[in-house]
């Protein structure tokens, strides 16, 4: 009796849980379909949760009136895609040698790389500003190329500082050490060399640490908000969080603003839960060792 | 027995040179797999970081006609004496010091809910992992608009007390304003640590929980004398991870209270990055994040102190 009281409980508990965490992202989308009185108006009552009253896409054909959604869009997932590629393979290969190959001073980099996660981007992003404009760029000039300076207004801007991460060299060194080192003993008897024992044992064994890396890769690349409002001026390059601070400059409509956060949360959410099952497991199976 | 030593003894050199050959070999390999990584790291976070603290000790501005000179401390003298530096000091220990136990807590509590064996639970975990993975930008106005006065959050507030609790203006008060970014920042962050709650919960051998029964454990000794000593490596993680991650408060302050009202919640990253990129006062804000690095260095260093391994 108790037992069952005690899941009875758990039940309920789970529930209201749920309710907390998933009732303002419901109300952003809800509200995404309803003209700005009616989002106030609802606002006392269950309505301002559930697709009552006026619907209508206006919020969204007013969207894109008001900003370039569709080229913000094709940006943000043209810079995450290439950042998570660039990143499972450069993050993947750097924590292969660190963790299965034997060099001196590879204890001491592991840990200046670990060591790099306790800086937060925005303490050092303004150096950083003026950094990337010494840096030298190779830019297509009519039918020649030409080298110039400065890496302002560009995707690579973007997209090369997001590349090389420590969680996800720390995650993946974590995972690799979890696969039996003999593999690689066996395949260099077989006259593997390295780069093919990365390449056809290693990676195909590491599914779950791919998808997790993936996903932590592309979160803070969609996500990117300070960076870019620092470094692109062209609005051709802008990726869609800046986008967000257009709603704010004169008449502010907060339909559209939730039209807006939809369009660009809803997406990634979906995508989520198409993948959470391997991402979950895969954490679970490093069992994370601080 | 000397020809067996012999014989053992002949092919020796050969294999040594062709093994120093191999290490060689393989450390080669290794630097050029590891290089792209360490290169871009190099590049984005060890040259930026490096810069940062050679500027706290000049006079250099964003946009500046002379070029920038070597001012000593004189940026440090005026950090120490601005109060608004001390006030964001204060600000950025009161968030970390609630969220850390807070967030942490409650994902242990989470990942306890959800690592039960029943039907639904993994709808139950992507539910409560959802806010993770929408943008803090996102989220911090979303929130912005639930904590108005005429806002979501006093109209749920007033029907659960049944019209009790008076609407306020969360973010306009100082005296909530902290606690309300406090409550969105949890919201936002703790299925991450659930996760990794739940990824230690299930390292721990079931065989321990079946000898804790046999023994006639009640619920409370059970987690007290099973999951949590074996939630050790995990809860070091929880820890440095929340804190370094709360003490880099800055996205939420830029989005929602610009550091108002009366600057009761900005924070020392938001100062730096004020000071620094609207104020162009580039040297200053450098030696503002200085002195944060210091800091949370000092702070992962007393946790990895307080949390090793007493073998």
């Amino acid at each position: 009796m108790t037992s069952y009281l005690r899941f009875f409980a758990g039940h309920v508990g789970r529930v209201v849980l749920a309710l907390v965490f998933a009732l303002p992202l419901v109300f952003m989308l809800v509200s995404s379909f309803k003209p700005d009185d009616q989002i106030f108006g609802d606002l006392g009552s269950l309505r301002a949760f559930l697709p009552v009253g006026a619907l209508s896409l206006d919020n969204y054909t007013g969207v894109f009136e008001r900003v370039p959604a569709a080229r913000f869009l094709l940006n943000s997932v043209l810079i995450s895609s290439i950042t998570v590629v660039l990143g499972v393979i450069v993050n993947s290969l750097a924590a292969f040698a660190l963790s299965r190959m034997r060099w001196p001073g590879r204890k001491l980099v592991l840990t200046a790389v670990i060591a790099t996660l306790i800086v937060p981007f925005e303490t050092f992003a303004l150096p950083l500003v003026w950094w990337i404009n010494q840096l030298p760029l190779l830019r297509v000039n009519g039918f020649h190329l030409e080298w110039t300076t400065g890496w302002m207004d560009t995707y690579q801007v973007q997209i090369l500082p997001l590349v090389a991460n420590a969680f996800s060299i720390f995650f993946f060194h974590q995972y690799f050490q979890s696969i039996p080192k003999e593999i690689d003993e066996a395949a260099i008897v077989d006259g593997a060399g390295w780069f093919t024992i990365y390449r056809r044992i290693v990676m195909p064994l590491s599914g779950p640490a791919v998808a997790t890396v993936a996903i932590l890769t592309f979160l803070p690349a969609w996500n990117s908000y300070l960076w870019p409002l620092m470094v692109v001026q062209s609005e051709e390059l802008r990726p869609v969080m800046v986008g967000l601070s257009y709603f704010f400059q004169l008449n502010v409509s907060w339909g559209q603003i939730m039209a807006y956060s939809s369009m660009i949360t809803v997406p990634i959410l979906a995508l989520f839960v198409a993948f959470q099952r391997s991402f979950v497991n895969s954490i679970a199976s490093t069992g994370v060792k601080g | 027995m000397t020809t067996l030593t012999a014989a053992r003894e002949r092919p020796r050199p050969v294999r040594r040179t062709r093994k120093t050959h191999a290490r060689r070999r393989e450390g080669l390999t290794a630097l050029g797999m590891a290089a792209p990584a360490v290169v871009l790291l190099i590049v984005f976070v060890v040259v930026p970081l490096a810069l940062t603290f050679a500027l706290a000790f000049t006079d250099a501005r964003l946009i500046s006609p002379t070029p920038a000179r070597f001012v000593g401390l004189d940026n440090f003298t005026r950090l120490f004496q601005d109060p608004v530096f001390f006030k964001s000091l204060r600000n950025t220990a009161y968030f970390a010091a609630v969220v850390v136990p807070l967030q942490g807590g409650l994902a242990l509590v989470l990942a306890l809910l959800v690592n039960a064996k029943v039907r639904g639970v993994n709808f139950f975990r992507t539910v409560y992992f959802l806010p993770v993975v929408t943008s803090m930008v996102v989220v911090s106005l979303l929130w912005t608009f639930l904590y108005r006065q005429d806002g979501l959050v006093n109209h749920v507030l007033s029907a659960l007390t049944l019209g009790h609790v008076e609407g306020r203006d969360w973010l306009g008060d100082p005296a909530t304003a902290m606690p309300a970014i406090i409550l969105m920042s949890v919201w936002q962050g703790v299925g991450f640590h659930m996760i990794i709650w739940l990824a230690g919960l299930q390292t721990i051998p079931a065989e321990l929980y079946e000898a804790a029964d046999l023994d006639g454990a009640t619920r409370w000794h059970r987690f007290r004398h099973v999951t949590w000593p074996g939630l050790r490596a995990t809860r070091t993680f929880v820890l440095i991870t929340i804190t370094i991650q709360a003490l880099g408060l800055f996205t939420q302050i830029n989005v929602m209270t610009e550091g108002g009202p009366l600057d009761s919640t900005t924070t020392v990253v938001y100062q730096a990055m004020r000071t620094g990129y609207e104020q162009q006062q580039t040297a200053y804000a450098a030696s503002i994040s200085l002195v944060f690095f210091v800091l949370v260095l000092a702070v992962s260093l007393v946790q990895r102190f307080l949390t090793r391994e007493k073998d």
